[in-house]
């Protein structure tokens, strides 16, 4: 019968066991859960263990957004329970496949629902009216659920309209093999309650039980009291019962292994320019002067977990490509919201985005990629935002204001209409520092002050269009923030790209030797070997096609390396960089 | 859990069973080694360690404050801690704390530096300073396995620390359920405080923890250093005893390492080459 029952729903909480940011501990058919509920309403029902080294997740924290494990403070995303940050790594984002197994969460008659492997649906209670039901406390017992279902056909208890009363007639409508139906008649008074058999494991179940009546105040309390003592005396008959016989042996639950992949830990992931999700527009609307707010609901199924910095490339329905930063804050993952300015020489992009598109399209987008992540362990964070390069930092400021890190958010823009996503930012507080309306040299005066004070152990970000994002890097370097100290996102590569060069280039790990004649990029002749590269922008801004140089003198041409790591001549973006040497071997 | 162990790594080998001082004249000490209930006795300040189910007296000693005993033919001595013989430190144990986990679990908690400021919270870590840069990790000549170059930041680091610097570690897995920790003195500079973790695998899911401690006397009481080591073991304690499942697992694909568990992905391997099954859950082949 339990095998069976691995394909039924079943209750493992009642809806108050998940008050505010409780993480709850279940358990069906021997199988932990932690059971948490995130602020935006959604229940969450997940294997109750860390992937990284088994610690129960239900010791973890619920910030309402994500679930915090214990012991390395790996933080797990509300809907998806993808990885978003490991600490002993605060420079890397986490593999994306990090992702713990969840299982379905169904709220229905005050109780809340899952199964291991559901066929159909919750099981639907004729008379049982959503809301107007009063769920009783579950009552633990030591016994198999078969044997508390034969014991609760003969359970008997008082309508709630004469709960003081004694010896009402008890109707059994229906048992099942995990619930039982009774009607209690006394007089004019009826009432019908259900109880549900969860079966915890081979020999412990609870009862849990729903009235079709709610109550109030003392009524309430002495309907509660008086289902309580009743079922525990019933609990304390099946327990009598069975103590004689041997306890079945308990079930053991079986843990999947993670992929062969992430057991190994991979660097980088590694694949092509797709578009594999599909969304829809649920929201357009204007962010900001000049900017479209943009939120992309999926058509099916959940978003994929994102981090903070993260971008997706948008396929416009007239065939272009734009990276847009994801803005949500952590947990927010029904829906990715990006933000879109209308670029007044426009190719077609940001035209397509403002003109064309509209709510309730269909877009293809690529899975979120994060060449830009976040670090948490700063004593300090600085964002630095120039207009519409507000959208990455945004979600990074989120992210450490729901963490409390000491952080502040420093927003250039034309005025105050020019400030996206107001409502957003808002919720930063005192963190936002807007300077609006300032000239490019008032501009330099004012980030000259605030990045004075350089303290090891700070870190910058910073985003807006390439002058200042120059001047920003230059004050940050002349005010003695070291390069790994200073982070940032250009929009685009502006620079013009000299594909003159031809030379040779060998990937060690394939064992391939390729010519790239002038007028082809590295990337393109792999792709025409066969080779899959990742790629997202191809305009050497984003980092995702970056490889790794193992010899050879490199002829950089993108803006997603700083100085440092141009010097250290050990990375490569394939996209626009090329050789000054004859030949280069990457590690591929 | 009370299964039969058929690794001869351990059935060979010296465990504690017992800390010297927990025990009194003529009253019977109960324990479990490797599934075996065992009574420690002391009379006329002799000890004996007895089997209950076969009441074969077994092969016992006395060495470093502890009863020590081997269920079969010892195949090696008990672990040689050269700092136990400078008169400058103090020896003493960190109690002999039970946790609900197999012993090979603790050892592999007591090698880790990433959870140091989310356990060990304002002493042996403190976030947001939560990076762990690069080590290295080697196997030894002597067939150990020693991590090298561990730094991690740390408010305060030692009893008598009064402020917080980056600490620099040495781990070394001597035996499957033995690690020491060598973390250098906040004042002999050049010297090294010493911490060896003996696990008594009681079963497969259970151990008792005895930590003992050979710390640099200079401005440190005895007391001190046993009270901070019971301070640091008790966070550890409840962490442990959530881990799911119970014993360590082997097969890589299990749980999900990162960077920073090198050492304990070498220790892990380390255990599957040395055929230890005890406390552990072998790799699916």
């Amino acid at each position: 019968m339990l095998e069976e029952a691995r394909s039924r729903w079943h209750p493992i909480a009642a809806a108050h066991d998940l008050p505010f940011r409780h993480v709850f501990h279940g358990q069906l058919l021997g199988r932990e859960f932690a059971v948490w509920r995130a602020d935006d309403g959604y229940v969450n029902i997940w294997e109750n263990r860390c992937l990284h080294r088994g610690v129960r997740l239900s010791i973890g924290i619920n910030d309402g957004r994500e679930l915090k494990c214990q012991y390395h403070g790996w933080r797990y995303s509300n809907r998806t329970a993808g990885c978003t940050y490991i600490p002993a790594h605060p420079a890397d984002a986490p593999a994306r496949t990090i992702t713990n197994r969840t299982f379905p969460a169904v709220e229905r008659y005050g109780l809340v629902w899952s199964s291991e492997e559901p066929r159909g649906e919750v099981p639907e209670i004729a008379g049982l009216a959503e809301g107007k039901l009063l769920a009783l406390r579950g009552i633990a017992v030591n016994a198999p659920a078969d044997k508390v279902v034969e014991r609760l056909r003969a359970y008997r208890f008082q309508p709630n309209g004469a709960i003081d009363g004694e010896g009402a007639d008890i109707l059994v409508e229906a048992a099942q093999d995990f619930a039982v139906a009774l009607r209690s008649r006394a007089s004019s008074a009826e009432t019908q309650g259900v109880f549900f058999v969860q079966p915890v494991d081979s020999n412990r179940s609870v009862i849990r039980g729903v009235l079709d009546q709610e109550a109030e105040g003392a009524a309430r309390i002495a309907i509660l009291r008086h289902h309580n003592e009743r079922l525990s005396k019933l609990r304390d008959e099946v327990e009598r019962d069975v103590a004689n016989a041997p306890a079945p042996a308990p079930l053991e639950p079986v843990y999947e292994r993670v992929s062969a992949e992430l057991a190994e830990m991979p660097e980088v992931t590694t694949h092509g320019r797709k578009a594999a999700l599909r969304v829809s527009v649920a929201r357009k609307w204007q962010a900001a002067d000049g900017i479209a707010g943009f939120e992309l609901r999926p058509i099916k199924g959940i978003l994929p977990t994102f981090q903070p910095g993260a971008h997706i490339d948008v396929h416009m329905p007239n065939g272009e490509i734009r990276q847009y930063s994801i803005t949500n804050g952590p947990g927010e993952t029904d829906s990715f919201t990006i933000g879109v300015k209308l670029e007044r020489d426009s190719k077609g992009g940001s035209k397509c985005m403002h003109e064309t598109v509209r709510e309730g399209d269909v877009l293809a987008i690529s899975e979120p990629r994060n060449n830009f992540p976040l670090r948490r362990d700063a004593i300090k964070t600085l964002f630095v935002a120039g207009g519409i390069g507000i959208t990455p930092l945004l979600a990074m400021a989120q992210a450490l204001k729901n963490q409390e890190l000491a952080h502040e958010l420093h927003y250039f823009a034309q005025g105050e209409e020019h400030l996206a996503f107001a409502d957003r930012l808002k919720h930063l507080g005192d963190a936002l520092k807007p300077h609006l309306g300032l000239s490019p040299d008032a501009t330099g005066a004012e980030l000259r002050q605030l990045l004075a004070g350089y303290r090891n152990g700070m870190h910058l970000y910073i985003c807006g269009p390439g002058p200042m994002l120059e001047a920003a890097r230059k004050i940050a370097a002349e005010q003695g923030w070291p390069d790994s100290a200073v982070h940032f996102e250009y929009f685009k590569n502006t620079n013009k790209i000299d594909d003159s060069s031809s030379f040779e280039v060998a990937l060690a790990r394939s064992c391939v030797t390729l010519q790239v004649p002038a007028g082809k990029t590295i990337m393109q002749v792999m792709r025409e070997s066969g080779i899959d590269v990742p790629s997202s922008c191809e305009q050497g801004a984003c980092g995702t096609c970056v490889a790794t140089l193992i010899e050879g003198e490199p002829d950089h041409q993108d803006v997603y390396l700083n100085d440092a790591e141009r010097k250290a001549g050990t990375k490569i973006m394939t996209c626009v960089s090329r050789a000054k040497s004859a030949r280069l071997v990457l590690d591929i | 859990m009370a299964t039969h162990c058929v690794d001869r790594e351990l059935l060979n080998d010296w465990h504690i069973v017992a800390d010297q001082e927990s025990l009194s004249q003529d009253v019977p000490f109960s324990t479990r080694l490797l599934g075996v209930d065992l009574v420690v006795r002391k009379h006329s300040n002799k000890i004996e360690v007895v089997r209950n189910d076969t009441g074969d007296v077994l092969k016992s000693a006395e060495r470093y404050g502890f009863v020590w005993t081997c269920l079969d033919k010892p195949w090696r001595d008990i672990i040689y801690i050269p700092e136990a013989n400078e008169a400058d430190r103090h020896l003493v144990s960190g109690g002999s704390i039970a946790v609900k986990v197999s012993g090979l679990r603790a050892v592999e908690n007591f090698l880790d530096m990433g959870h140091f400021p989310f356990i060990h919270t304002g002493w042996l870590g403190e976030e947001p300073h939560t990076e762990v840069v690069p080590y290295k990790v080697e196997i030894t000549p002597q067939d150990e396995v020693l991590a090298t170059e561990c730094k991690f930041y740390q408010p305060i680091a030692s009893p008598t620390a009064k402020e917080g610097f980056v600490v620099e570690y040495i781990y070394k897995v001597i035996r499957p359920y033995t690690v020491a920790l060598y973390k250098s003195n906040p004042i002999q500079k050049g010297r090294l405080d010493v911490i060896t973790l003996f696990v008594q695998p009681v079963d497969e899911e259970n151990c008792v923890a005895h930590p003992y401690l050979c710390y640099l006397k200079e401005g440190m009481d005895a007391a001190t250093v046993r009270s901070f080591m019971q301070l640091i073991f008790a966070q550890d304690k409840p962490i442990l005893e959530n881990q799911v499942p119970k014993r360590l697992p082997l097969d890589p694909r299990a749980e999900t390492p990162i960077r920073a568990d090198a050492v304990s992905v070498s220790y892990r391997r380390w255990l599957r080459d040395r055929a230890v099954t005890y406390g552990a859950i072998p790799a699916q082949i």
